[in-house]
């Protein structure tokens, strides 16, 4: 199982022009600027390839923090 | 188990009609619902879809007339012996009645003719064919169209980015000892909301509040228009079609691998990429046209195969194709085409004369 610093750093990875060193655990992303739901697909598309998870749209829309959905991610698993 | 086997028939064409119309989606006007989350670049480079046709004249039966009266024509078919027709949409031209019953008249097709619509989309060319290659299997109806699409909307409205308007025909007809199709099919109706046009239907009857504007997802849009959860449709893209498929393969014993084109509905070029991934299946035998026509609904699949094979198809060709969203609904085909007739797309211009229709 990948611990939440890997995810952080997954999560980080979906972004272009947000600098990684700008999303950790407690990170509010929906105020990110870069923030957008074409975002939200690549995540989805990160949580299937990553942890062979298929997550809704609520379970984005609903976490707060990037760690919030580490462990829906891991509920799930 | 929702898989079935059909021999003896086969299809013997394919076309396709769009507007002669382009709107390029990095040059968006007033009329564009592009979200306001992210930018038209950002839009592009995620869904792949560039440009995409449109009209504000043209309904999906007459894009469909016009891809049949090519076809037909290429095909040297006698009108009389097309005894069967289904048109396959989410715009009819009415309410009521069916649509495919105006194009048996406008085609001018016998009386002797079966014709019903069914309003699946994305999965609707799957399906549809189904249901026409079941009416020809015992051989007492020759031949038969198939005409499936989406253009104009009810209700006009911001026009949604990744759409394009699109109509097509495939031929399909009786031959004895043609090697068939074998098809699986799903639905999920536990999903009825993640596409739908919530008013104009009997459960929230049109009114005057069907038309006022409410954001979506950053998209201003009015209640009869169709509205999507983006997320939730990418989560079941990417999941289901590969399981789709794999089963249809393991179920009739072959290996999809030895397909010479894997078809997807073309939703998003991101959910494409990936389905193809999953199945490891080599990009460069997934064709795609998102690119200039966007999603097309049920016209993708074989508006696909005229765009992006026309020039390319061997006398025999073995196709996988596999569609899917709004129901949730899916559906995978698996058959062989020989000697196929590929129509040239046709581009239809905007009508100038009024319309001869009520």
């Amino acid at each position: 199982m990948k611990s939440l610093e890997e995810f952080v750093a997954l999560f980080a990875e979906q972004f272009d022009e947000t600098d990684a060193s700008l999303i950790k655990a407690d990170t509010k992303f929906h105020d990110l600027e870069e923030w957008s739901s074409l975002i939200g697909l690549s995540l989805i598309a990160m949580a299937d390839e990553e942890f062979d998870v298929a997550l809704k749209g609520d379970d984005v829309k609903t976490s707060v923090t990037v760690e919030d959905l580490y462990n829906k991610v891991i509920a799930k698993l | 188990m929702a898989f079935l086997e059909f021999k003896n028939v086969r299809i013997a064409g394919i076309s396709a009609g769009v507007p002669k119309k382009i709107l390029s989606n990095l040059n968006p006007d007033v009329n564009d619902g592009i979200s306001s989350e992210y930018s038209p670049e950002d839009f592009v480079k995620t869904t792949g879809v560039k440009e995409r046709r449109v009209s504000d004249k043209l309904c999906t039966s007459d894009l469909c007339y016009y891809a049949a009266e090519q076809l037909i024509s290429d095909l040297k078919w006698n009108k009389e012996e097309i005894e069967a027709l289904v048109f396959v949409s989410q715009t009819a031209d009415y309410i009521l009645p069916c649509t495919s019953c105006i194009l048996q008249y406008r085609l001018g097709l016998s009386k002797d003719c079966y014709a019903t619509d069914c309003t699946l989309g994305c999965s609707g060319w799957v399906y549809g064919l189904s249901q026409v290659v079941s009416l020809l299997l015992n051989g007492t109806i020759k031949k038969a169209l198939l005409l499936c699409g989406d253009a104009k909307e009810r209700a006009a409205g911001p026009r949604d980015p990744l759409f394009g308007a699109a109509g097509t025909a495939t031929a399909v007809e009786y031959q004895e000892g043609a090697p068939g199709f074998q098809f699986h099919f799903g639905t999920d109706g536990s999903g009825y909301d993640a596409i739908i046009t919530p008013d104009g239907g009997s459960r929230n009857q049109v009114s005057p509040k069907s038309f006022e504007l409410e954001e979506i997802e950053g998209k201003q849009m009015h209640r009869m228009q169709t509205r999507m959860k983006g997320m939730d449709v990418f989560s079941f893209g990417i999941t289901t079609p590969p399981k789709s498929i794999k089963r249809l393969a393991e179920h009739y014993g072959f290996n999809y691998m030895d397909s010479d084109y894997l078809i997807l509905h073309q939703a998003n070029m991101k959910m494409n990429n990936m389905i193809a991934k999953k199945l490891k299946f080599p990009l460069e035998k997934v064709p795609s046209c998102m690119l200039h026509f966007g999603n097309t609904s049920s016209a993708s699949i074989p508006l696909t195969i005229v765009t992006e094979l026309r020039e390319k198809c061997k006398s025999t060709t073995k196709f996988l194709c596999c569609g899917f969203g709004v129901g949730l609904s899916w559906g995978t085909v698996a058959f062989e085409a020989k000697d196929m007739v590929i129509s040239e797309l046709v581009e239809v211009e905007e009508p100038t004369e009024k319309s001869q229709w009520v």
